[in-house]
């Protein structure tokens, strides 16, 4: 084993004796920093604005982007459009078709993708200080000069298409298109967001192109930087990726979701494991009472150990192996998911605990102990799930940009926990958890 | 639509090395010289304690790893490592269970544990401050876990379920166990880590103690913490708490039955009304990183880049572009403690035959073992490995995964940092050769996952 010429405690006597001090320093040195990231809002020459958080620890620089728009954009027997067009970024643009593009990406060791959801289109450029030039030159050209090759559509239609195929049999995928539909009926939140089979087919590569040139435009476009780059730099970079961008995007109106609870569908399938998903109302990122909201789905199925229905339906009873509560936000549509899969002979038994707990959670709401838990976890954790990584502080920085929190907001987010009150959460807990749920279950006729 | 279908839950999550881990990948992903500056010391216990610095954020990843994992359970016993696992949330005679899981939830930290055919590790992601406060409740469960029969029976069915999920409820898991179960002759690297259900479902408390008892001791232990703390710190306070564990057993070395010489190529196929697209994945017995001769792993890992590892790879261009018969294709290695695996898939666009697919995916291999490859497909190869070796050192969680995987397969810190010039060393004569080497037949399994076959009449006889 390694042993560092520099280590002071070779043996453990040194480590006995000395440890006493150590641990008195320790407690001094190892308080963390008041702010963990510091957080620059940079304007380009031509007027582009990024975040930028300077990083010089690693020669690595994260670019990462956000445009308005996404799948709720798909025209209708279109649907599939945005996963198409996130498909056929690295496949072909300016000088180079679609063989070019790769061995040029893999030569330069980049990482370049984009993904869409319901209502953007990000992108991830990851490169070495030393390519960053090149690098830069690559994001700029899939955001100018995408090609949409006959050749390059025709495939990614058929990757497309055989993951929709895939789907199609998966127990879980199944469920979630089904509570889909019946949440949002015609919505495009409703559409599948890959498309079918049919709609995929449709699109024409006339109509990608078109269609990319509506949605990717410097007003609906955030942009965060990290790593080893100044300001100065970061000016010039944005000026020579996105000048060249339209300066206003079509985006065609999306109203807000009507969303219907109430409904319950089995979908009926001979599977060794029934799925449940049952659907209440959420509350969306902009409204008051979303941390309220937040901290009742957290208390009551949120992502530790210690949850009520992780307690009750996984330690107590052993049903389940996964039994949680999701909060999930739109931009025009909040819904909360609780989720479990179980043996189909107890699916029975799981759902009525399920409701029961939950009717309970409605009636009382949490105890000042649970709140009191769930706020510390929801303020302690932020930093170690959403800072730890130069990748992780760049998509945080791009959701508060496309969330409009604030630059700021990282440094007020504890105190807008904290001032949650018991009756905030207690009432939110009833209005949500009151409503008659949506329920879907997919297995075999008995369960 | 995000997050409604339950994958991706939290949970105890049970980590099929190779799937999550890929070591060959990641084991050149220390620089040299701008990598952290890696300390690591042992305890009088034998513990041995690794510090990884990573001063960027107010987090520590703080991992215990055990050397043990499936592939060491007695025979009958198969998923004993990985209920164990799970049962270590139990609370132990200090501490009531959940309290741990509770302080760590109470500051926002993360937790979990995976079991691997090799090992099994808990970690928490947490702050600077709390890191006493793991390292107290993490020594403590090292000696004194407490089970009822309660726990045993409640916990049996989670993991029950956690197979179901896993497993039953997919085809193409189903088909990997099996093919898993037919790679190897001799070695439990053929039993699936979690288990086959009908041994899971009579594991009992003296089975959970009992392993516990002979593989859950400091000395059998690597401490990996990651993250905003000092090397000489973490020394100390580990000293004061794991130090403080006495030393329980004396697991010895791990020997385990090696695979004979293998003869027979297999072919195990699946046919399951849950399919849509039949697809083929062919899976070569190959060495391990540390298992077979020096460079070996490196040579794999970049033929395997080459043949179809990136989408400027062989297959991946001549199957899925150039005359496109696949809707995907491509190949991977992995290598475990004892032996590796070095695979290649392909599913054919929906229409077209898998048999063709399957020929044209044998006839690029076919080719590169008759003609070899080219010194500019080497190059890009392992400059993308290496490239790729400074992003993943963004992450502490990846960095401490890293060495804890390393060192409780049989490697050392240095197998780590000297990632990158083992790579630089590997000649195209050494990439030639493993292929030729290892990629044969006969020491592979072939998969096939196939639709159901609906009975239909044919000349009024049934044809299943």
């Amino acid at each position: 084993m390694m042993r560092l010429a520099n280590c002071l405690f070779p043996t453990r006597f040194g480590l006995a004796i000395l440890s006493a001090v150590m641990l008195a320093l320790a407690l001094v040195v190892m308080a963390p920093p008041a702010a963990a990231v510091e957080i620059r809002e940079v304007t380009s020459p031509g007027g582009i604005t990024a975040w930028l958080v300077e990083d010089y620890s690693a020669p690595v620089i994260t670019v990462a982007v956000a445009f308005q728009g996404g799948s709720s954009q798909d025209p209708k027997g279109r649907e599939g459009m945005a996963e198409l067009t996130s498909a056929l970024f690295d496949e072909g643009a300016g000088p180079y078709d679609s063989k070019m593009f790769q061995a040029r990406i893999a030569k330069l060791g980049i990482e370049l993708g984009y993904r869409d959801s319901r209502d953007q289109f990000t992108g991830v450029l990851r490169t070495l200080k030393e390519d960053s030039a090149d690098a830069f030159e690559m994001m700029r050209l899939t955001l100018t000069e995408l090609h949409f090759d006959e050749n390059a559509v025709d495939r990614m239609k058929n990757a497309i298409i055989a993951g929709i195929e895939r789907k199609r049999n998966s127990p879980g995928a199944k469920a979630g298109e089904a509570l889909r539909q019946t949440l949002f009926g015609d919505h495009p939140y409703g559409d599948p967001g890959d498309g079918t089979v049919e709609s995929v087919s449709a699109i024409t590569r006339e109509e990608l192109a078109a269609h990319f040139s509506r949605l990717f435009a410097r007003d609906n476009l955030k942009i965060a930087i990290v790593g080893a780059m100044t300001a100065e730099e970061a000016g010039q970079m944005l000026d020579n990726v996105f000048s060249r961008l339209p300066a206003r995007a079509q985006l065609a109106p999306v109203v807000d979701a009507r969303v219907k609870f109430g409904d319950t569908l089995s979908v009926e399938e001979d599977i060794p494991q029934s799925q449940i998903v049952m659907a209440y109302p959420g509350v969306k990122r902009d409204d008051p009472e979303f941390f309220a909201a937040y901290i009742a789905n957290h208390i009551l199925g949120g992502g530790t150990f210690s949850s009520r229905l992780y307690d009750e339906i996984r330690e107590k009873r052993g049903l389940a192996y996964s039994v949680d509560s999701n909060l999930s936000t739109y931009d025009h549509a909040a819904f909360i998911s609780v989720s479990s899969a179980t043996r189909n002979d107890r699916a029975g038994e799981t759902v009525d605990l399920m409701r029961s707990e939950i009717a309970r959670f409605a009636k009382d709401g949490p105890s000042e102990a649970e709140l009191e838990a769930a706020k510390k976890y929801i303020i302690g954790s932020y930093a170690i799930n959403n800072l730890d990584t130069s990748a992780k502080i760049a998509s945080t920085l791009l959701a508060m940009q496309t969330e409009q929190l604030g630059i700021d907001y990282i440094d007020r987010r504890e105190k807008l926990i904290g001032a949650v009150t018991i009756d905030e959460v207690r009432a939110i807990a009833t209005k949500l958890f009151s409503v008659k749920p949506t329920l879907v279950v997919v297995g075999p006729k008995s369960s | 639509m995000r997050r409604v279908s339950p994958i991706g839950i939290p949970g105890l999550s049970l980590l099929v090395g190779f799937l999550l881990l890929p070591l060959a990948h990641s084991i050149a992903q220390a620089e040299e010289t701008r990598g952290p500056q890696v300390s690591s010391t042992t305890l009088s216990n034998g513990l041995e304690v690794v510090v990884i610095p990573d001063r960027r954020a107010p987090v520590v990843t703080h991992m215990v790893w055990y050397k043990v994992g499936a592939a060491d359970e007695k025979r009958g016993k198969s998923g004993i490592a990985h209920f164990l696992e799970h049962l270590m949330f139990k609370g132990t005679k200090n501490t009531p269970a959940g309290e741990f899981s509770r302080k760590v939830a109470e500051i926002g930290g993360q937790e979990n544990a995976f079991t691997t055919a090799d090992n099994t590790a808990y970690y928490q992601k947490v702050t600077p401050q709390a890191l006493r406060m793991v390292m107290t409740y993490e020594a403590d469960r090292m000696e004194n876990l407490v089970l009822s029969e309660a726990d045993i029976v409640t916990e049996r069915d989670v993991i029950l379920e956690e197979r179901r999920q896993r497993v039953d409820s997919s085809p193409s898991a189903i088909l990997s166990e099996a093919a898993g179960a037919a790679l190897y002759d001799n070695h439990p690297y053929g039993i699936p880590v979690i288990g086959w259900e009908q041994e899971m479902a009579s594991l009992t408390l003296a089975d959970a103690i009992g392993f516990y008892d002979q593989w859950y001791t400091p000395n059998n232990a690597v401490l990996v913490v990651a993250g905003d703390v000092d090397a000489a710190e973490v020394f100390a306070m580990a000293s004061e708490t794991y130090g403080k564990v006495r030393r329980r057993a004396e697991p010895g070395l791990r020997v385990r039955p090696s695979e004979p010489d293998h003869l027979t190529p297999a072919m195990v196929t699946y046919s399951d009304r849950r399919v849509s697209e039949p697809a083929m994945r062919r899976t070569y017995l190959v060495p391990a990183y540390k298992s077979g001769k020096a460079g070996d792993g490196e040579a794999l890992e970049i033929l395997s880049s080459i043949l179809g590892g990136m989408q400027t790879s062989r297959i991946s261009t001549a199957l899925t572009v150039d005359d496109p018969i696949a809707s995907s294709a491509g190949s991977w290695y992995n290598s475990n403690r004892d032996y590796g695996e070095f695979g290649v898939y392909i599913a054919p666009r929906p229409g077209q035959d898998l048999t063709e697919a399957g020929k044209r995916l044998d006839a690029i291999i076919d080719g590169v073992i008759a003609n070899g490859v080219t010194q500019e497909e080497v190059d890009l190869a392992r400059s993308s490995i290496i490239k790729s070796a400074f992003f993943d050192r963004d992450s502490q969680t990846a960095m401490a995964r890293l060495y804890g995987s390393v060192l409780t397969t049989g490697g050392i810190v240095e197998d780590v940092t000297q990632g990158p010039d083992r790579f630089r060393e590997v000649t195209i004569e050494d990439v030639n050769r493993v292929a030729r080497q290892w990629l044969d037949k006969k020491r592979s399994v072939t998969a096939l996952l196939l639709p159901e076959i609906e009975p239909e009449t044919d000349n009024g006889s049934v044809v299943k």
